[in-house]
């Protein structure tokens, strides 16, 4: 399936035009997945899951502009920043439920207000943003972002079918007797959601490589949360295939009617919202596995 | 010291103004244990109200107190019946809701959007009374002491319906355990219906003062308001109306503080409490430490 989808996207560009459509669609696949790796396996649901996209933006252009790193590398630096914020926020996974979403949100604020502060112009550029224009490479940052999706889904099926996965959902189902069969549940928590970080870290340094001129809201927008949010719900959270699906629909869907308008693409993923949550709240793959047909 | 008399008073009254911003989520989620996460939004479409009663019809926009009042009403019953009850017998309400009425908040902002624009409507401070108001030789304008007023209002007359009324009792016992206050023959749903529109009805009322402590009211304000309710409540302590108020003074007064002295990170100030707060002590600085974080 990873070969599929791996081939999918390295011959769209020779039949469709729109390269940075298809980047951006791949960015939204990354994020869908990566907080699905979060909340779909541990229950845990990332208001401020772009904080992680906007540290790995960051931390991956201020790498090329302070410590002139060539971009893969910084990339790479990128998700380290990412994980690196996953550490210290990680008391927050003490909280629970909606909790744990508000505060995470919070936090994705608070980064995005120290970058955005005047007060730091000369170390982040402050509200002007940044400009790497120097390491721009669309074809290499399409690759890069292609590889960081397969990882993300990579992992995704590791989480599906590992030992290790099956850990993790009961401990979902039912903490207290996931931790009676042996399960660490607090290592496990924080493995999830250092990776899930580090994939948004890494999606964020790959989407800065390619947009190489950016606003601090460009990439610490709440939009982007919410996108991720969305097209994992629709999809079906806990799947591998449903980000998936739900990202490129959606987003697909975004394309076409919401780029002029975009508040009516608003006003539709918010009633799909609504009505998934009071109808199909495992998303629209539920519907297969109702008639008995197993998604990965 | 000039500096720290306006800050303290201006701390005063705009954390009462945000007590009644932020109680109005308290109360729906202290009897539906649920987070309306369009709380913000509500909060706008009470400001849009007001702008709308004094731009077209000329009327005080003291009225959209009124019409917040009519609209929870109208808006509340239908809404509640719509999807709390679905919501209540699904495996997960708390989480499922949170995401129901987040995708309720961004339905309201796309139709605010297209209804009003996005540009940011304001309302002469004036129509609130012309004058300013002193104290400790700091003057504010009137209607930030009408806001505040309406604020101290609001919140007794919650008091006296909680402390006075046996639908208030009902209420209480509602908010204190569901299923026994069930068993012992309150009509749970009728007091849910009740608490919704209340909060519904409160948010809106805060909303008309919107544009005078906020300077204008815009669609693009909902998320942020949702938040910064969240974090006073928070303080406060979740589920118990009256802590509030505590939490909407610390917030004012640190909020004012920080633009008095580092206003370029005053903005932090909601985002930082709240994380600070949820860590140290999730059950709020009021709570007892009654929920397993």
């Amino acid at each position: 399936m990873l070969v599929v989808l791996g081939l999918a996207f390295l011959a769209l560009p020779h039949v469709y035009a729109n390269q940075s459509l298809l980047f951006t669609m791949m960015t939204f696949i990354a994020l869908a997945q990566g907080l699905n790796l979060l909340y779909g396996f541990t229950g845990y649901l990332p208001f401020g899951y772009v904080g992680f996209f906007g540290a790995g933006a960051y931390g991956m252009s201020l790498l090329v502009l302070h410590a002139g790193m060539p971009a893969l590398l910084a990339v790479l630096g990128g998700g380290i920043a990412a994980a690196a914020v996953a550490v210290i926020l990680g008391p927050l996974l003490r909280l629970s439920g909606a909790y744990f979403s508000i505060a995470n949100l919070a936090t994705s604020q608070i980064l995005y207000l120290v970058v955005a502060n005047p007060a730091l112009s000369p170390v982040t550029g402050g509200p002007y943003g940044l400009k790497i224009e120097r390491v721009f490479a669309p074809e290499a940052a399409y690759l890069t972002m292609l590889a960081i999706m397969l990882i993300a889904s990579a992992i995704a099926i590791f989480f599906r079918v590992s030992r290790f996965g099956l850990g993790l959902r009961a401990m979902t189902e039912d903490r207290v007797s996931a931790e009676m069969a042996g399960i660490d549940i607090v290592r496990a928590r924080l493995i999830v959601w250092l990776v899930s970080a580090a994939i948004a870290g890494l999606a964020g340094s790959a989407y800065a490589w390619s947009i190489s001129v950016y606003y601090p809201q460009a990439v610490f927008g709440l939009q982007i949360s919410v996108f991720a949010i969305v097209f994992a719900l629709f999809g079906g959270v806990g799947t591998v295939i449903g980000p998936i699906v739900g990202a490129a629909a959606l987003y697909a869907l975004y394309n076409a009617i919401g780029i002029t308008v975009p508040q009516y693409f608003e006003l539709i993923y918010g009633f799909l919202i609504v009505v998934l949550v009071l109808f199909l709240p495992d998303g629209v793959l539920s519907l297969l596995e109702r008639r008995g047909i197993r998604v990965l | 010291m000039q500096l720290l008399e306006y800050a303290l008073v201006g701390g005063v009254l705009y954390g009462l103004f945000f007590s009644l911003v932020g109680i109005g989520l308290n109360v729906v989620f202290g009897v539906l244990r649920m987070i309306n996460l369009a709380h913000g939004q509500f909060i706008v479409l009470g400001g849009f109200g007001a702008w709308l009663l004094y731009q077209d019809l000329h009327l005080n926009p003291i009225f959209g107190v009124v019409l917040a009042v009519l609209g929870a009403v109208a808006v509340g019953i239908p809404l509640y019946w719509a999807v709390v009850p679905r919501l209540q017998q699904s495996r997960d309400p708390e989480m499922l809701s949170f995401i129901l009425f987040f995708g309720l908040a961004q339905m309201i902002d796309a139709g605010a959007l297209l209804a009003f624009g996005a540009s940011e409507r304001s309302i002469p401070n004036g129509t609130l009374g012309a004058g300013s108001l002193g104290i400790l030789g700091q003057a504010f304008p009137d209607s930030w002491w009408v806001a505040a007023t309406v604020s101290v209002l609001a919140i007794l007359g919650l008091y006296l319906f909680l402390s006075r009324t046996r639908l208030g009792y009902a209420t209480r016992a509602v908010m204190a355990n569901r299923a026994e206050a069930l068993a012992s023959g309150i009509d749970v749903d009728q007091v849910s219906v009740l608490a919704f529109v209340i909060g519904l009805a409160l948010a809106g009322i805060a909303g008309v003062f919107v544009p005078f402590l906020l300077g204008s009211v815009s669609p693009s304000l909902g998320d942020a308001l949702t938040t910064t309710s969240f974090a006073v409540i928070i303080i406060g302590s979740l589920g118990r109306p009256l802590g509030t108020v505590v939490g909407g003074l610390v917030f004012g007064l640190g909020t004012m503080l920080m633009e008095t002295y580092f206003s370029s990170w005053s903005s932090l100030v909601p985002y930082a409490l709240l994380v600070i707060i949820v860590l140290v002590r999730p059950a709020g600085l009021l709570g007892r430490a009654v929920r397993e974080a």
